[in-house]
């Protein structure tokens, strides 16, 4: 299995939109870093693109990636390897190309620039992002034949997750106002990766403010150990189920 | 340069009195009493009953268990030598009731707690030009406590106490019902509120380091006319509150990291004709939060890291905030309805992101410091956990270019591109 990896990896390595994906987000880190006179700032910034584009080029990058070696997985499947071994190679050398190009294109300004804890855990969260993100373009793409309607699905996904599901949450807190709401809505961030990725790094930025009313709880809950551990395991499912059915689904497919 | 006039004048008066109760002190007849184990008179009590008006009292050294003391003429009680008093637990150490009378240079500790009986370190009743400086008060109930008295002047103490909870916690220094008090250079930490002013009138507080304390770094009620400048409070359980106040002058005062559901930098209620400017503002839940207040003045304050730079409530008028910087806030500004009386006028906002054509230093459109999401929060505080969502950062667009919900008459119509100097 990571023999195989091993070579994916450096078939993906030398793609030419990882290459521009790396490119992308450094310069665009160096340019947020340059602008901006307060870091903390620039770091803010990060996390809007962390929460925008890494999902999304992850998503899609790992659908296309899957369609685009399919015949390449078909001739792997015609050797003497388990089905589970092969998808599961591909999923983690996806996921290691990606999180290389993150690693280059973020990690290397922030060390720059900002090595501070903040910082780190923005880079931490953001690769914690793109597996999960992978491991869900995974599971759609092994689910789906045909390569429009697999992108199609991965980008539904994406806007599902980072708009639509914020605005069911806005619903359900303003329609149910009158009750208490502060377990479901922590809660409610668990059912949505990009938000718990959020919340992780909001609860750095923006602790003053989390100190009010309601923000008390939450920084009490996610700032705790325990809270530190819920978000770590919650972040480790949702890497773990999607490729999980993935496999699944995979091995029992007809290719 | 109205404050600065009374100030002066203020400092004058001191000055003069501070001059004539030590001539009062030196005249030809006055004597000098030592108390000390190395002493004739080992007991303070025994010192205090040989003495007259105008004589002074050493204690040297020692550590003194006396109950209470009670000081009713016009003497200079002083410490040389780190003198201890101490209450034991169970008395009122050092009451004082006169004119021209100087306590300094002493350490009380340990004075008595009690649920019905305001207990204190040094406690003076209808007195008047007294000065208490240079002592050390530890683990008291009410540390100074000042009542129905005038020019009194607190200096260079240093207060710690070691408060629990507000009901079984008094105040570092407390006066009320004082004019022309004098209150600097103390540092109070771990009581109730670190400094409590309840009527009074004409007094300035300067330098103190307030700290820790359960409740309010300092407290105002009912207090016309006062000035506190160069304070600093920090990590206090709910910031600084001044209420029900008219004509008071808050400058250069640093308020940082008071955090929690009801903490503020200042907490501003019923507060009219006054002046705040110059202060700082880091990493408060709310660096200041007004309510009722009329004719005030908000200038050359730096907002910085605070959850909420400003929360303004409808029922404020008249409010003018001027030359401030907001730097890197959470919410610049907020609000409980849609009728805004006050002005922002040239104020530095991080967040405005308009151009500025005509070169003349003020963004060219008008920058509406209330966010849509801030009006969100307001209303629904759980929906802070969809901070910096991109939903959010959608939404407050789309509100930006056409307002509906946002206050639409709260706004800067000459927004800084450059921080102002402060």
């Amino acid at each position: 299995m990571w023999k195989l990896s091993k070579y994916i990896f450096y078939d993906i390595v030398r793609n030419k939109v990882i290459i521009a994906y790396t490119l992308f987000l450094f310069i665009v880190s160096l340019l947020l870093f340059n602008l901006e006179e307060n870091s903390a700032k620039a770091i803010l910034s990060l996390l809007n693109i962390q929460l925008v584009t890494i999902p999304l080029i992850s998503m899609i990058f790992a659908t296309i990636h899957y369609y685009n070696s399919y015949e390449f997985i078909e001739m792997l499947l015609s050797q003497p390897l388990s089905r589970s071994r092969v998808l599961w190679s591909e999923f983690l050398s996806t996921a290691a190309s990606l999180i290389l190009a993150l690693i280059i294109g973020m990690g290397i300004p922030i060390l720059l620039y900002s090595s501070n804890a903040d910082s780190f855990a923005l880079l931490l969260t953001g690769i914690g992002l793109t597996t999960v993100c992978t491991s869900i373009a995974f599971f759609a793409s092994v689910h789906s034949r045909d390569k429009a309607r697999g992108i199609g699905i991965v980008l539904l996904l994406w806007f599902y997750f980072a708009l639509i599901y914020d605005g069911f949450v806005l619903m359900i807190l303003f329609n149910f106002g009158d009750y208490p709401l502060e377990k479901i809505t922590l809660l409610l961030t668990a059912l949505n990766p990009i938000d718990l990725a959020r919340v992780s790094i909001m609860l750095k930025m923006d602790v003053s403010a989390l100190m009010g009313y309601t923000g008390a709880l939450y920084k009490e809950f996610f700032g705790s150990f325990s809270g530190i551990l819920y978000t770590g395991g919650i972040m480790i499912m949702w890497i773990i189920i999607p490729i999980y059915f993935a496999v699944r689904g995979f091995n029992r497919k007809d290719m | 340069m109205l404050f600065i006039s009374r100030l002066s004048k203020f400092l004058q008066i001191a000055w003069f009195s501070y001059i004539a109760l030590w001539s009062a002190g030196a005249s030809a007849n006055a004597s000098t009493v030592y108390v000390g184990p190395n002493h004739a008179i080992r007991s303070i009590r025994e010192g205090l009953q040989k003495i007259k008006a105008g004589d002074s009292l050493i204690i040297d050294g020692g550590h003194y268990k006396e109950g209470n003391l009670i000081i009713q003429q016009a003497i200079v009680f002083m410490g040389i030598n780190q003198p201890v008093i101490d209450g034991n637990l169970e008395f009122e150490i050092l009451t004082i009731s006169g004119k021209n009378i100087v306590v300094s240079g002493i350490t009380f500790m340990n004075s008595g707690k009690s649920a019905t009986r305001d207990y204190a370190s040094i406690k003076c009743i209808d007195s008047e030009n007294i000065r208490i400086e240079n002592n050390k008060i530890l683990n008291s109930y009410f540390g100074i406590h000042v009542s129905n008295s005038s020019q009194i002047h607190i200096k260079t103490n240093w207060i710690s106490g070691q408060a629990e909870s507000e009901q079984t916690s008094g105040n570092g220094i407390h006066l009320w019902k004082c004019n022309h008090a004098l209150i600097e250079n103390n540092h109070i930490n771990g009581h109730r509120d670190g400094i409590y002013f309840e009527f009074v009138t004409e007094s300035s507080i300067l330098n103190n380091y307030s700290t820790e304390n359960v409740r309010y770094g300092l407290h105002f009620m009912f207090s016309h006319k006062d000035y506190y400048a160069r304070n600093t409070f920090i990590k206090n359980g709910a910031g600084v509150a001044v209420m029900y106040s008219r004509e008071v002058t808050m400058e250069s005062n640093h308020f940082e990291n008071n955090w929690g559901a009801a903490s503020y930098g200042i907490l501003l209620k019923d507060i009219s004709d006054s002046w705040i400017f110059s202060n700082t503002f880091d990493q408060n839940t709310i660096g200041i939060y007004i309510e009722g207040s009329s004719r005030m003045v908000v200038e050359k304050n730096l907002f910085k890291e605070n959850g909420w730079a400003l929360k303004v409530q409808a029922s404020c008028n008249d409010i003018q905030f001027q030359y401030n910087n907001f730097l890197a806030n959470t919410f610049d500004v907020a609000t409980n309805g849609t009728n805004v009386l006050s002005r922002f006028n040239q104020n530095y906002w991080d967040k405005y992101d308009g151009y500025d054509r005509t070169k003349d230093g003020f963004g060219d459109i008008p920058y509406h410091p209330v966010s849509m999401y801030s009006m969100i929060v307001e209303e629904n505080p759980n929906a802070l956990i969809l901070l910096r969502s991109i939903l959010i950062a959608t939404l407050d667009k789309a509100e930006k270019a056409i307002p509906s919900l946002t206050p639409e008459n709260l706004v800067d119509f000459q927004p800084k591109i450059f921080p102002n100097k402060l």
